[in-house]
């Protein structure tokens, strides 16, 4: 078996008496979507803070491509790789929606402490960040402000901010939240082909668009992975029925 | 043209041309009124770049502006009486070249900024205020209780100092070279506004953790910006003590802090010329109602108090509109 892109090994992190990560292990392989479920307060957040590099696990280390970078802060993981997309839109306001494509392809270069040169003068900065916009469909609204997207288009361009990244691995937090049917669509068609370029660890609530795209799936509860498995494993598996899915209709 | 630019056109345009009409009609005082407003503004274009493109609100670059001072009092000085600065281990001459001076300021401003900023820039919001106070108010007391160089009183440099190829004496040319000054520190700052550093430092003054996630580090953004910052300021203390032929350790007291951010803040916080207009509109007002009333405060302080209740983005925001991102 080919090496996992990215690597959870025994992870425990607790805050006070509350267990927030029970020793979870999961791994994410080339090519594939891995997505991570569980009903809220299920420790996600917490997990992809500790993948990224905001919290620190009490045990247990984070591999990605082989590396060790339990230690790393979050910068140095973004440039060895991670590409993140956040729950709640992380992405300057005031910027135009270029500008903040363009600064996702300038993180990625480096060369920051550059003072003089316009940076939006700059091409290859700027052919990379616009490629980014056309695939999420923004590349329209390239002169609009930020402040100003709708929600579902902060979403796009979330992902958009981590296409420029040239990421190894994709950790994608509820890309989903608040699009509507159509956009929804779109973005998941996208993720769809996505996959090739990158593999993506992706928290989601949108069930149908879980079933539809994951290929594997893992299913968090009380900060303990209780099943992993193929999307026909994890509906047929009793207890994610009776504890996760139960409430709902099973897709 | 935006309405930005064409604002920027119109403000130092007419800092140029009061001068210059007072010298042709033999008004020193108004030359060196002009003189002031455009020494200020340097100090608040270099507060802006921390403050504006940083966000990093400094209650203590008045340390700048007072060590850009102390560093032409002292040179100057020394340079006056015929005495080295120091002996021992290698004998350093005090000087009266503005040039040299300069870059004396803008060095001594730059390693205060690296030390202050590296350990302010550990905390955040209004720990950062007190803190960067904290540091000013150190200095600030320890220029008063320093006897070498004039302490509480000051100290006093007879002449001027000298630029190659001007007679700095003349006002109308001390001014034309605080100007030449100003219109190249707004030219950099202006670029660096742009430039990459510029873009990253703006992101990390919206949203750090989206300049974590892309890769880079805000803490060494907003250190680099603060001494950036700090340099600017420095140099114009040591233009404003020049102008004035004196220097005290009221160059190094808060008031002076909260002016140099009053300048920003009557301009519009994070536009590159903003500062300009605020310290030009901040000595008309001291000159104008000054003349009025000694508490000639309470009326900046009401105007200060609208600007920041109705017009947030200042001068600048009134009449330039909203800010228009830039591609």
């Amino acid at each position: 078996m080919t090496e996992p892109a990215l690597a959870v090994d025994g992870v425990t992190k607790s805050f006070g008496g509350l267990i927030a990560s029970k020793d979870i292990s999961l791994d994410l392989r080339p090519g594939e979507i891995h997505a991570l479920i569980g009903p809220n307060g299920a420790g996600k957040s917490t997990l992809i803070a500790q993948i990224a590099g905001g919290l620190r696990p009490d045990t247990g280390r984070i591999w990605l491509e082989g590396r060790d970078v339990t230690g790393l802060p979050t910068a140095e993981r973004a440039r060895l790789g991670m590409g993140r997309t956040f729950q709640i839109s992380s992405l300057a306001m005031e910027f135009t929606v270029l500008q903040n494509a363009v600064l996702g392809a300038l993180g990625q270069r480096g060369r920051v402490f550059r003072f003089w040169r316009p940076v939006m003068r700059e091409s290859d900065l700027l052919s990379r960040a616009e490629a980014a916009l056309e695939q999420v469909g923004l590349a329209e609204f390239r002169a609009v402000r930020t402040g100003d997207l709708s929600h579902g288009q902060r979403r796009q361009l979330e992902v958009a901010v981590a296409l420029t990244l040239e990421p190894h691995v994709f950790l994608m937090d509820e890309p989903m939240a608040g699009l509507g049917a159509e956009a929804s669509r779109q973005l998941m068609g996208f993720l769809d082909r996505l996959r090739d370029r990158a593999p993506i660890l992706l928290v989601e609530h949108d069930m149908d668009a879980v079933f539809a795209l994951a290929d594997r799936i893992s299913v968090l509860v009380y900060g303990e992975i209780i099943a992993t498995g193929t999307a026909d494993e994890i509906r047929a598996d009793p207890r994610v029925r009776s504890v996760y899915l139960g409430a709902e209709s099973t897709p | 043209m935006t309405r930005e630019t064409a604002l920027n056109i119109v403000l130092m345009a007419v800092l140029l041309a009061v001068p210059l009409a007072a010298w042709s009609l033999d008004e020193p005082f108004v030359i060196t009124l002009a003189t002031r407003a455009a020494i200020l503004a340097i100090a608040g274009v270099g507060l802006n770049v921390a403050l504006g493109l940083g966000g990093l609100v400094s209650f203590g670059h008045a340390v700048f502006f007072g060590l850009g001072g102390y560093a032409m009092g002292i040179l100057a000085h020394h340079a006056q009486t015929y005495t080295p600065l120091m002996t021992a281990p290698f004998t350093i001459d005090g000087t009266t070249s503005m040039p040299v001076i300069w870059l004396v300021a803008i060095g001594v401003s730059v390693l205060a900024a690296l030390a202050i900023g590296a350990l302010s820039l550990r905390t955040t919001g209004v720990y950062f205020i007190m803190i960067t106070l904290a540091f000013a108010q150190m200095v600030y007391y320890f220029a008063i209780s320093w006897p070498a160089y004039g302490g509480e009183d000051g100290l006093s440099v007879y002449v001027r100092n000298g630029f190659p190829g001007l007679n700095t004496m003349d006002p109308i040319q001390y001014f034309s070279l605080c100007y030449g000054v100003l219109a190249l520190v707004l030219l950099g700052v202006s670029r660096l506004a742009r430039s990459p550093f510029g873009l990253m430092l703006q992101a990390a003054r919206q949203d750090p953790e989206r300049v974590e996630a892309i890769g880079q580090t805000p803490y060494r953004l907003y250190l680099t910006a603060f001494v950036i910052s700090g340099a600017i300021t420095g140099l114009s203390g040591a233009l404003f003590a020049d102008l004035n032929r004196f220097v005290s350790p009221t160059m190094l007291s808060w008031h002076m802090s909260g002016e140099i951010m009053i300048f920003v803040i009557l301009g519009g916080v994070g536009r590159v010329f903003g500062p300009v207009a605020g310290a030009a509109l901040f000595i008309l007002l001291e000159h104008l109602l000054g003349g009025l009333s000694a508490y000639w405060h309470v009326y900046l302080g009401a105007m200060l108090l609208g600007v920041v209740l109705f017009a947030r983005g200042g001068l600048y925001g009134l009449l330039a509109g909203r800010e228009v991102a830039h591609d």
